[in-house]
């Protein structure tokens, strides 16, 4: 547990990947495999269960610092990170005792404290608190709490393991892939030289990148095949033997929420792979991604909502056919081998993502120019030659979305935001001249750099005019220009419609308030689907 | 009682019996300051009164040719219809609270104060008051600040393995204050160390005080060579990232503020490590200051103003309440800019814009 904290503590504390790897190999050599079993699980962002209430952690942490609970909550107010503000309240006791390793600490004091009654939970975590240190406290919660994260990407911890294990980056990724549980016979199998695992592995899913500003940079299009890019879930539908899973990208298995799909795919042939997106479809078009998410994370979906909510999978590449890899096969040969496959299988639920064409940049274009009326986010380009790579290599595959749209609004309320943002005013609420009067049309959290952040934190505290609650209303002073990615008519918003994905684009420093814009215009994009 | 011996305007804390303004934020007439960071020495008042030892600080950062008075701690003058005094707050050199009294009523305003021990500036004096003006920049109970030795040998430790490594350790830190308490911690360095422009400028008042500080030197090109790969230079936390930096070859980065006990904070500095030290009270600090005071009245101001509020009502049964202001507390930026900021020549961060530029344009 300690070792574990010393590892996490430097990940967390530095940005650069050199040292992250480095500190990771040197974690995974000397430690035991049933630790670092673990230690990968977590790294991997594997999901936690809760082992116990929140509310009696914040009762307890009460309890033990002598303080009255709505100041931990206010606490908590201020830090955004529950696991942080009670490592912090929660007085040390100057433990001179080593905890156990990882594995064992998780086994007793994370699964085990799930399993015990209230005052057992609150006997174990009383006495984790006196054997640990803030910064180990701070993880004990973060395990307990099912929300344990970390700022190292997947690909960097599979990069170290294939160092540990001395196998290329791409295999530790497929052996990642799929289900394992963190046991020390899953380390062996990691770092083993054969293949095992779990038979219904996915494999590792092939990322793009954003196209560049000038896409002729990229080379000619004619050596791209390029669809629709579809926004929806990217999965990966694994059929073999008699069994069919549907992976997230995050590596979850969501079956669940589709029933209708995993039943349908039963058509296929055993030792079939295919690479796609899972949409809420109606008729002949997508349904949009709030429908969509009323899918996601269900054990089982019920039959009001499977027929209000219709969905498909949208298949992008074949992985694997008859059991055999096709990965390095080229894109065209992948292409020909899909389509031949969904056509003959004629399910209902299994559509293609249609190819675009276009010999040349500009009618590629114009081709895209046309996603907001098909309900898609732009166009996918995939180099002809290309084989299905792992992770996010650059070169390949590109993403070409269409450009947001984009408002000049005024700073009208501003809130402290949280973890990374805690003690700044980060959180704003903008918006645009209706009649004289300004109408919130919009919150917006990211887009500008820390510094910008700092600056507007300052702007915020000397212009306060009001507050309610946490919400600081100031002087409308301040434009920004923010980009989004759709507009829907809401009745909970007072402007009478909400924005998709606002984020600001930057900071208008040039512009005057008066210079924002109308909630007219704003009504004239809803009306423009282009 | 009557009225409020201290009340709020647009330019500040005013007190209308002695006709002056304390710790003003636009220029007035008769200014009485704190101490001469830039959130409370600004430029331009017609005639400042501040304690003798931060005399040659608030000159430093007011307008040339400035009228600045000073007062020993615990002096009295007789200003219009009140008695004024300084005494010490604990914060930096020449930081003091501001002791008012009218008519056996007695009022301090305590402006930014600590009560943790600084071999740079005098100890933090409790004054019993009937009303008591108190800051809460750190006023929840999640700052619990470490024993600032323990955090020296931190630094020294931090410092001795990045020139093991052959890195030099830039350690950033708010001009005023803070980087001369960090260098005071250092007084057998293991190393040579470099200062920014911006601090070698206020090391000056420091050492004619008589104040013990390890040889540093401004951190010129040559010396840069000299430091490069061993040594520690101090700058103020706007020169991260800068290409000032560059000269000095490897750098492991670290930043000094009370803000590094969070972890949010922490991450967002993009700072290889961050250091725990502060020059205002943590909680603790905050609770054993005012209690000291005996006052039954406290105001609170700048930063975590309503819990505190609603911890000494309820929990400690004071008749407190929220001192409002135009300027709320200090952000772990806020405290840099107005630090920094016209102090640091050309790495400083550009504090212009709305941020600074509208207090003063409006009116």
């Amino acid at each position: 547990m300690r070792r574990f904290h010393g590892l996490y503590r430097t990940l967390d504390a530095t940005t650069r990947t050199s040292r992250k790897e480095a500190a990771l190999v040197e974690y995974f050599e000397a430690t035991p495999p049933a630790d670092a079993a673990w230690a990968a699980h977590l790294l991997l962002g594997r999901r936690g269960r809760r082992a116990v209430n929140t509310r009696l952690l914040r009762e307890w942490a009460a309890e033990k610092s002598g303080l009255p609970l709505w100041l931990v909550e206010e606490s908590y107010d201020a830090v955004g990170d529950l696991a942080e503000t009670i490592a912090l309240l929660v007085p040390d006791q100057g433990s001179v005792r080593e905890p156990e390793g990882l594995a064992e600490f998780i086994d007793r004091r994370v699964l085990g404290l799930a399993g015990l009654e209230a005052a057992a939970q609150r006997e174990l975590v009383l006495e984790t608190w006196a054997d640990l240190d803030a910064g180990e406290r701070f993880l004990f919660h973060k395990l307990i709490s099912g929300g344990f994260r970390v700022g190292v990407a997947g690909g960097l911890v599979a990069r170290a393991l294939a160092k540990v294990a001395g196998v290329d980056r791409a295999t530790m990724m497929h052996r990642l892939a799929g289900r394992w549980d963190p046991t020390a016979a899953a380390w062996e199998d990691l770092m083993s030289e054969d293949e095992g695992g779990d038979p219904l592995r996915p494999y590792p899913f092939f990322l793009a990148h954003a196209v560049p500003a000038e896409p002729a940079e990229l080379g000619d299009a004619v050596d791209f095949q390029a669809e629709w890019k579809w926004d929806g879930i990217r999965a990966q539908a694994v059929r073999r033997g008699s069994e069919t899973v549907l992976w997230s990208r995050g590596g979850d298995l969501v079956n669940g929420g589709f029933p209708e799909i995993v039943k349908d795919l039963g058509g296929l042939a055993p030792g079939t792979v295919i690479d796609g997106e899972l949409l809420a479809w109606a008729g002949d078009r997508p349904m949009g991604f709030h429908e969509l998410q009323r899918r996601i994370n269900r054990k089982s979906v019920g039959k009001k909502l499977r027929e209000e909510v219709p969905v498909r999978l949208m298949a992008y590449d074949l992985l694997e056919e008859g059991g055999a890899d096709l990965r390095a096969l080229p894109t065209t040969e992948r292409r020909r081998r899909l389509e031949a496959l969904v056509r003959a299988a004629g399910l209902p639920r299994l559509g293609i993502a249609e190819v675009v064409e276009g010999d040349s940049w500009e009618e590629l274009a114009r081709a895209r120019s046309t996603s907001r009326q098909r309900g898609v986010e732009g166009l996918m380009l995939k180099r002809r030659d290309a084989p299905y790579g792992a992770g996010r290599p650059r070169g390949d595959w590109w993403k070409w979305k269409v450009d947001p749209f984009t408002l000049d609004v005024v700073l009208v309320y501003a809130q402290r935001g949280h973890g990374r943002r805690a003690s700044l005013y980060t959180d704003y609420t903008l918006a645009v001249w209706d009649n004289g009067e300004l109408v919130p049309v919009a919150k917006a959290y990211s887009g500008l750099t820390d510094r910008e952040i700092r600056r507007v934190d300052a702007f915020v505290r000397r212009h306060i005019t009001d507050r309610f609650g946490p919400v600081r209303v100031v002087e409308p002073e301040l434009v920004f220009e923010i980009a989004f990615e759709g507009i829907q008519p809401s009745a909970r918003h007072k402007a009478g419609l909400s924005l998709r994905f606002p984020r600001i684009a930057r900071w208008r420093e040039d512009k005057s308030p008066a210079d924002a814009d109308s909630l007219d215009a704003v009504r004239a994009l809803m009306g423009d689907p282009s | 009682m009557s009225r409020d011996l201290v009340t709020t305007t647009e330019d500040g804390l005013w007190c209308e019996a002695g006709g002056f303004h304390i710790d003003p934020w636009r220029p007035v007439d008769r200014a009485v300051v704190t101490h001469a960071h830039a959130d409370h020495t600004r430029p331009g008042s017609g005639r400042y009164l501040t304690a003798a030892p931060g005399v040659e600080l608030v000159r430093l950062r007011t307008h040339a040719g400035a009228v600045v008075d000073g007062l020993e701690y615990g002096e009295r003058l007789t200003i219009g219809g009140v008695q004024v005094s300084f005494h010490p707050a604990g914060h930096i050199l020449g930081s003091a609270q501001v002791r008012i009294e009218r008519a056996g009523e007695v009022w301090v305003v305590g402006g930014d104060y600590k009560t943790g021990a600084d071999p740079t500036c005098a100890a933090f004096e409790a004054v019993p008051c009937d009303v008591f003006i108190s800051e809460s920049t750190f006023g929840l109970p999640v700052f619990q600040w470490p024993d600032p030795e323990k955090v020296a040998a931190e630094v020294r430790a931090w410092w001795e393995g990045n020139a093991a490594n052959g890195r030099t350790s830039l350690l950033c830190a708010y001009a005023l204050g803070k980087s001369q308490r960090l260098l005071a911690g250092l007084l057998d360095p293991p190393g040579p160390i470099a200062v920014h422009g911006a601090l070698d400028r206020l090391l000056g008042p420091y050492r004619d005080q008589g104040i013990e500080l390890p040889p540093t030197e401004y951190a010129s090109v040559e010396v840069a060579k000299e430091v490069r790969g061993r040594g520690l230079v101090i700058a103020p936390p706007s020169a991260n990232g800068t290409p000032w930096m560059r000269k000095f070859g490897d750098v492991s980065t670290a930043f000094a503020s009370g803000w590094m006990t969070l972890r949010g904070p922490r991450r967002r500095r993009g700072f290889d490590q961050g250091f725990t030290v502060s020059d205002h009270a943590d909680w603790r600090g905050l609770l054993g200051a005012i209690e000291a005071t005996g006052a039954s009245r406290v105001l609170v101001t700048h930063g975590y103003v309503d819990p505190l509020v609603r911890y000494l009502s309820e929990e400690r049964g004071l008749r407190a309440e929220r001192l409002d202001s135009r300027f709320e507390g200090e952000g772990d930026g806020t405290e840099e800019s107005a630090v920094s900021g016209e102090a640091d020549g050309p790495v400083a961060e550009p504090v212009t814009g709305p941020a600074r530029e509208a207090p003063e344009g409006r009116s």
